[in-house]
């Protein structure tokens, strides 16, 4: 199977790289951009997709500062 | 007594901590890939960019085939000193609470900064005088926790250099033998370097086993 997934921070947790973009895109003439937040993607291929929850609990994600979600991309 | 320093890929400061570790007691290297710990009286995780900090700071770093023996080490009880980088692998492995963010101002930070030690009992701390000047040079030092911990030093007022919450700058497990730090007590044993406040780290690690009085 292969898979994509996304970490996003916590919410509630300062994320200064999505400010940092918030504040970057007026200065190219973007307006109306809010709540912008970076984060990671990891694309992989998995024998046993059942491990994709554990592979990103232990080590793809911290989940005390980081949210995943897994995509099937088939 | 003997100091083990581990050095992993892309580990900076193990030459620094081993020379600051030396001034109080033996100390030598510990190899990432190798699990004997050598016998070593206290565990220094220095700081560096272990793995290159994939994926997260500290991540991959507490995978590697020597953190397994550090984190039974330190669940027998052993000391573990986890510095700047050191202190995001120790957060990775579970040893301590919390995480490393990066820095609120998205800035590499490099400077001195004086520091409170709010627990002046700890086995890392009880050499200390009441405050300390020590650098710190990190990104990633905003430290996070979402439960209260046991905050062993803060950042003196108006000194937070990287957005760390409640000016946290090092912290200890419940068993109070792991302490990590983000400042540096490496770099300041020497008085060419401006403050030798680093080495009653050191110093308070050796009579925690006993070596020194």
């Amino acid at each position: 199977m292969k898979a994509r997934v996304l970490i996003r921070p916590k919410a509630g947790i300062l994320d200064p790289q999505g400010q940092a973009v918030e504040r970057a895109l007026p200065a190219l003439g973007f307006s109306g951009a809010t709540n912008v937040h970076v984060g990671r993607l990891i694309e992989l291929e998995v024998d046993d997709p059942s491990q994709l929850p554990s592979m990103c609990e232990r080590l793809l994600a911290n989940t005390l500062i980081e949210d995943f979600e897994v995509i099937d991309l088939g | 007594m003997k100091f083990g320093v581990v050095r992993f890929p892309g580990t900076c400061d193990d030459v620094d901590a081993q020379l600051a570790a030396a001034r109080v007691g033996d100390a030598e290297l510990l190899w990432h890939a190798d699990r004997d710990l050598q016998g070593v009286d206290a565990v220094v995780v220095p700081g560096g960019f272990s793995y290159g900090d994939y994926l997260r700071a500290g991540a991959i770093a507490r995978f590697a085939p020597v953190m397994e023996s550090v984190i039974e080490f330190a669940h027998e009880g052993g000391l573990v000193l986890g510095i700047c980088n050191g202190f995001q692998i120790l957060c990775e492995a579970g040893l301590l609470p919390g995480a490393l963010l990066p820095n609120d101002h998205l800035k590499f930070v490099f400077r001195q900064v004086e520091l409170e030690v709010v627990d002046p009992d700890t086995a890392f701390t009880k050499s200390s005088p009441a405050r300390l000047s020590i650098p710190v040079k990190h990104m990633s030092g905003r430290y996070y926790a979402p439960t209260p911990v046991e905050v062993v030093l803060r950042y003196a007022r108006g000194q937070n250099p990287n957005g760390s919450q409640n000016d946290i700058a090092g912290v200890i497990n419940e068993g109070g033998n792991v302490f990590g730090l983000m400042p540096h007590p490496e770099h300041a044993v020497d008085p060419l370097t401006g403050s030798t406040d680093g080495l009653t780290i050191f110093e308070s690690i050796a009579a925690s086993v006993g070596a020194l009085v």
